[in-house]
């Protein structure tokens, strides 16, 4: 089988063993990985990029080329646009409160208190629960009868009636985002914190030692350093961003009145509700385009920030 | 000076209960809903303390929703894909970390890079060839596609266990003629199990929470997992806020339990890619 190699062989020998066998072994315990995401995630890529190029669909059964006809009918499709405009303005803003509301946590977790592992284990329970769950959560804490949110909102004097938080063309797609900002900005706080950690306290201490106030040793010492961790978590958020749908699923189903339809819902209907596969994985190869583009934005910066240091 | 000093902690406690009620609180409220009654739901004023308490939410939610199955259903899908995630993983986190690869940082930013698949991008196709395989509403047809979107973390976050390893074992063991399967399941599993139990937890919790997949491929509650159970729950004429509460609770507590237990070797592990320069 080759795979065992006492190293006790002699120099040439073990030299030759090495160049031929080992290399063959290490291959053969990585093909299983290999073969697990080039049959489930590489395979059906390409599969989708090439019924992009068709007009196949399940309840025709046609299944012809049709060139890109699917990508001009999706530039002049406002169904489209309008889900392309709430996925960026949520991948947006959820994005960037979650990166600077995670820094607020990482950075007072970062203090010594007492009940510090307490606060830091609570922080996990949002991320652990399942997206549907939260979901559903939500949509009780956001019920436009019975909901906490509107009666301690009541109850302090700032709202007069109930707001009908997912029902109404002007809240949903905020009240989807404060669920998503629920959810993911403890991780986010903890992996800023981890980030946080590296940072070497003499820096901080010296800062501190020539007088420089906590907000300046943040600015000019901590904040630096944290860039390129605030970037690696910045484009992981962003990017699951993009793809959101089970709490647009579940919440509202992408309504009321399309208000909160995002590319990844939408795609979703077209393929599964319509049965349009060709029309749908050109929706959806567009969105790997993109989740591609954002990748590879993040990653000049990353490098070059790194590059800097 | 002084009066900062004085605040700083009081700024610091009140930032941490903060944190805290914005991090449990909703899950506490979801806790306290479900032993309430649907008539003490719809008051106009909520009760934090359930009077009178019920558990009539727990028993629809077993009796009539028969949410046992959908259970059953996740613990065999979300188990059997932790074992082969764990499994087809520490084989490949071994040979990256252990044997002779060239570009072996080259392999694993591959491996992590499909994770930043969209998977609506995945799904059509993968429906049609599941479709194809005669595997839609499988268990098999889940654990497979799990598996693959598994892997590229857990294969990531054991690469990190096992390469912290000394060098030296290998040497060591190499010298009493082990083999290189032995050298992997003899040394660095058995060195490395906290690691491995954490990743298996992450795995789980991935396929535990997993919708969409779920969704598309299921049809009938004989294969649907839990997620798609609850977002299903609805009742003809109202939401059935109740019932979903102790839903929640059910599915939720175990994790939470296990992720408390856990917590410091969670936070090691997903943090490591962001900190390694």
């Amino acid at each position: 089988m080759g795979l065992s190699l006492p190293l006790a062989a002699g120099p040439s020998v073990g030299a030759g063993w090495r160049r031929i066998k080992l290399p063959l072994t290490a291959w053969l315990l990585l093909l299983p990985v290999f073969v697990s995401l080039g049959s489930v995630s590489v395979y059906p890529i390409l599969n989708g990029v090439w019924l992009s190029l068709t007009n196949t669909s399940l309840v025709t059964q046609e299944n012809d080329f049709v060139g890109l006809a699917n990508y001009t009918a999706l530039l002049g499709d406002e169904a489209f646009w309008n889900a392309w405009r709430h996925t960026m303005v949520f991948t947006f803003v959820s994005t960037s409160l979650e990166t600077i509301l995670g820094l607020g946590m990482a950075l007072l977790l970062f203090e010594p208190f007492i009940g510090r592992s307490v606060v830091r284990a609570a922080m996990l329970v949002p991320w652990a629960m399942p997206t549907v769950v939260t979901s559903k959560m939500f949509g009780w804490l956001f019920d436009g009868q019975y909901g906490l949110v509107n009666y301690l909102l009541r109850s302090a004097g700032l709202i007069s009636e109930n707001i009908n938080w997912l029902g109404s063309v002007d809240h949903a797609l905020g009240t989807i985002i404060v669920a998503d900002v629920w959810k993911t900005t403890p991780f986010m706080a903890l992996m800023l914190l981890a980030g946080l950690q590296t940072v070497p306290r003499s820096l901080t201490e010296a800062a501190r030692m020539d007088g420089a106030r906590a907000w300046k040793t943040f600015w000019f010492v901590r904040l630096p350093l944290l860039i390129p961790t605030l970037l690696i978590a910045g484009m992981f958020r962003a990017l699951d961003a993009f793809r959101v749908f089970d709490l647009v699923y579940v919440l509202t189903g992408g309504g009321p009145a399309d208000s909160t339809e995002t590319l990844s819902t939408l795609s979703y209907k077209i393929l599964f509700s319509t049965l349009q596969f060709g029309y749908g994985s050109a929706l959806s190869t567009a969105m790997f385009l993109t989740e591609t583009l954002i990748a590879v934005g993040f990653g000049v910066f990353i490098v070059r920030q790194l590059r800097r240091q | 000076m002084v009066s900062r000093d004085r605040w700083r902690p009081i700024l610091i406690y009140l930032g941490a209960a903060m944190i805290l009620v914005w991090s449990a609180g909703p899950f506490v409220w979801q806790f306290s809903t479900s032993f309430q009654n649907d008539r003490a739901l719809t008051e106009a004023a909520p009760a934090f303390w359930p009077s009178p308490a019920t558990l009539e939410h727990y028993a629809n939610v077993f009796f009539v929703k028969k949410f046992q199955l959908y259970v059953v259903n996740s613990i065999i899908v979300a188990g059997i894909t932790t074992i082969l995630c764990l499994i087809v993983g520490a084989l490949a986190a071994f040979s990256l970390s252990r044997l002779d690869i060239k570009g072996r940082f080259g392999v694993l930013g591959i491996i992590l890079s499909v994770s930043m698949f969209p998977q609506i991008a995945v799904v059509g196709p993968l429906y049609l060839i599941a479709s194809n395989m005669g595997l839609l509403d499988t268990y098999m047809g889940l654990v497979i596609t799990y598996l693959a979107l598994g892997l590229p973390l857990v294969t990531w976050v054991l690469f990190g266990y096992f390469d912290t390893l000394p060098r030296e074992i290998d040497e060591a063991a190499r010298m009493d003629g082990i083999t290189t399967l032995g050298l992997l399941v003899r040394i660095i599993i058995p060195m490395s199990l906290p690691g491995i139990v954490t990743t298996g937890l992450l795995a789980f919790i991935a396929a535990w929470n997993e919708f969409m997949f779920a969704l598309a491929f299921t049809s009938t509650i004989e294969h649907q997992t839990i997620p798609v159970g609850i977002a299903n729950f609805t009742n003809l004429y109202y939401v059935p806020w109740g019932d979903i509460a102790a839903a929640s609770v059910v599915v939720t507590v175990p994790l939470i339990v296990l992720v408390l237990f856990f917590q410091r070797h969670i936070i090691e592990g997903l943090t490591q890619g962001a900190v390694k320069e």
